[in-house]
């Protein structure tokens, strides 16, 4: 029988981040995201030229109500960003960092751009591999910090997070100044996903150098919606939706985490340290078959569970 | 939505006498300009500027391929000016056209394929334009049919069932759309079905307004390409409403900008 194959005119854009010395940065390897020219593991029909890249996430204050699961792995280093990031990187083989600047939240601890500013250089010190770099995500905080944060990682080429509709000129305007890339975020709403891209390239930002975040629901929280906006956008951009077509980044750790079944204790439902993990890699591979280029992770065993995933996936 | 734009014709004025006087400035900028407004193919029509058509049509390809590589679509009723287009096209041209007459099919279905061209079929042949919906589908029907037989591909075929004024021939536009409709159900992949969209306002009042209300409803029925003015910009905008409308773009609120964008990257 012969199978029936799309033809797809578009393209996802492949977007690089870090910078090495030769580049003007100062870290060990980039990555490279996107480009696919088909669906998500449709080697027979179309390239798939970057295997999606397994972030883990470092957060710059003590997790309010930690997951005993994660405190077993983490607790040893969390207060101390760049020794966390260090032991994702070499112990856990983490292929990108993503700083969680979340301390600057009003209701977080309301730190300021110096904080921000000094957690950033202690994880650009501590490791080698590319940085993602988020603000807490409230407007007039991170008006403040993300200048102050991209600023630090001047040259390095790290993805900046995140431009939302309502607030994108001052990250868009860093990032431009200090040779960044940056993360476009819209509230599971492929409208406003679209419409924040155009935003941004409108203000002159190259499309080589923007990853979309759709915002994740978790696996028995939305992950199903997520899914079928990553679906409907990466058909678009294959379909020739330029405006669309960049690659995906999905924060599933941090969603994972904050689902009941990974926290409660529960019988019936088996040993939370084997279904925690579990249910973070159940949602990460979830969002693999979605298109996802950028996973951003939080336990080492659900990021070993979906790293066999690929190697069964891409090859080895 | 694949646009030809329509303005580089020696039925226009500043077109005839840049033919007439080899002034190519005039040629490029209309040629530049009109894939900026959105245009993925232009045609290139001598029209009536002058004797010479083979020289003219070999002049204005040439010319126009100094400034980019462009689709053209080479616009002529003459088979040898049509082969003079052909021959100096740098990517994948277009016949526009040939009827289903035999006698011309035979003649430029064989220098579509030596050429590696696409090809518009009016739905006209030996016995003239059917005043029928069924009559043009069953003409498309023939063409489609020889197109076949010399081995062309699908993906390369576009039939246009002839619109006519509507001063003139007022139940033609709605007779046409009936075409579009059936025409697409010919064969799976359907063929693309294209229309000469000016020629429903010849003579009209207020023509640009029965373009795009035409335009609009011929894309409801299926209409997947048109030579039209990319430089009027109502068309355009309410071609690309109507493609949201069709569901053949996703919604953002600046969805104007979104596809010139789209657009211009595309063909980069």
């Amino acid at each position: 029988m012969e199978l029936v194959k799309e033809k797809w005119t578009g393209k996802v854009h492949e977007v690089i981040i870090g910078a090495t010395g030769a580049e003007g940065g100062t870290r060990t390897a980039v990555v490279r995201a996107g480009g696919e020219t088909t669906m998500p593991f449709y080697d027979f029909e179309g390239g798939m030229p970057n295997r999606p890249v397994l972030a883990m996430e470092v957060l710059d204050k003590i997790p309010d109500e930690p997951s005993e699961s994660l405190k077993k792995v983490f607790g040893d280093v969390w207060g101390d960003p760049g020794e966390w990031a260090r032991k994702c990187v070499e112990e856990f083989g983490a292929e990108m960092i993503s700083v969680q600047l979340l301390s600057a939240h009003p209701d977080e601890g309301d730190t300021d751009e110096k904080h921000a500013v000094e957690t950033v250089r202690k994880v650009l010190k501590a490791v080698g591999v590319p940085l993602i770099i988020r603000a807490p995500g409230v407007a007039e905080k991170d008006n403040l910090i993300i200048p102050a944060a991209s600023q630090a990682a001047a040259g390095e080429r790290v993805l900046l997070g995140s431009a939302v509709q309502d607030n994108y000129k001052t990250i868009v305007a860093s990032a431009l100044a200090d040779g960044h890339c940056i993360i476009t975020e819209s509230p599971i709403d492929i409208n406003i996903a679209k419409q924040v891209n155009i935003l941004v390239t409108d203000m002159g930002f190259p499309t080589d150098r923007i990853v979309m975040d759709p915002t994740t629901g978790g696996l028995g929280y939305g992950l199903e919606y997520t899914f079928s906006i990553m679906e409907r956008a990466r058909l678009a951009a294959l379909g020739g939706d330029t405006v669309l077509a960049q690659p995906f980044i999905s924060y599933i750790g941090q969603e994972s985490w904050r689902a009941k079944e990974t926290k409660a204790e529960n019988e019936e439902w088996g040993d939370i340290e084997k279904r925690a993990p579990l249910w973070e890699a159940v949602g990460a591979i979830s969002m693999l078959q979605a298109g996802s280029d950028i996973l951003v992770l939080r336990h080492p065993h659900a990021l070993k569970i979906v790293r066999q995933m690929l190697d069964e996936l891409m090859g080895k | 939505m694949y646009i030809i734009g329509e303005r580089i014709n020696g039925m226009f004025k500043n077109v005839k006498e840049a033919i007439l006087a080899q002034d190519k400035s005039v040629i490029q900028e209309l040629a530049l300009t009109q894939m900026e407004h959105g245009a993925d193919c232009l045609d290139v029509n001598v029209g009536p500027a002058t004797r010479d058509q083979v020289g003219a049509m070999e002049w204005l390809v040439k010319t126009i391929n100094e400034v980019g590589e462009f689709p053209l679509s080479i616009d002529s009723p003459k088979p040898d000016v049509i082969e003079a287009g052909l021959k100096n096209c740098r990517v994948q041209p277009i016949i526009n056209s040939t009827t289903a007459d035999p006698e011309v099919m035979n003649k430029l279905l064989p220098m579509a394929k030596k050429y590696n061209s696409r090809v518009i079929g009016l739905t006209i042949d030996e016995n003239g334009v059917p005043g029928t919906a069924e009559g043009r589908t069953e003409v498309a029907l023939k063409f489609l049919a020889a197109c076949m037989e010399h081995e062309i591909e699908i993906e390369d075929i576009f039939i246009d069932p002839i619109i006519l004024p509507v001063n003139a021939a007022q139940d033609v536009p709605k007779r046409v759309l009936e075409a579009i409709h059936s025409c697409k159900m010919l064969s799976d992949p359907a063929p693309a079905v294209i229309l000469g969209l000016s020629n429903v306002s010849q003579k009209c009042n207020n023509r640009k307004l029965i373009n795009r209300t035409y335009l609009v409803m011929a894309m409801a029925m299926g209409l997947s390409a048109c030579i039209l003015d990319p430089f009027d910009d109502d068309l355009m905008d309410a071609m690309i409403t109507a493609r949201l409308l069709l569901n053949e773009d996703i919604y953002c609120d600046s969805f104007l900008e979104a596809y010139r964008q789209k657009h211009s990257t595309a063909k980069i």
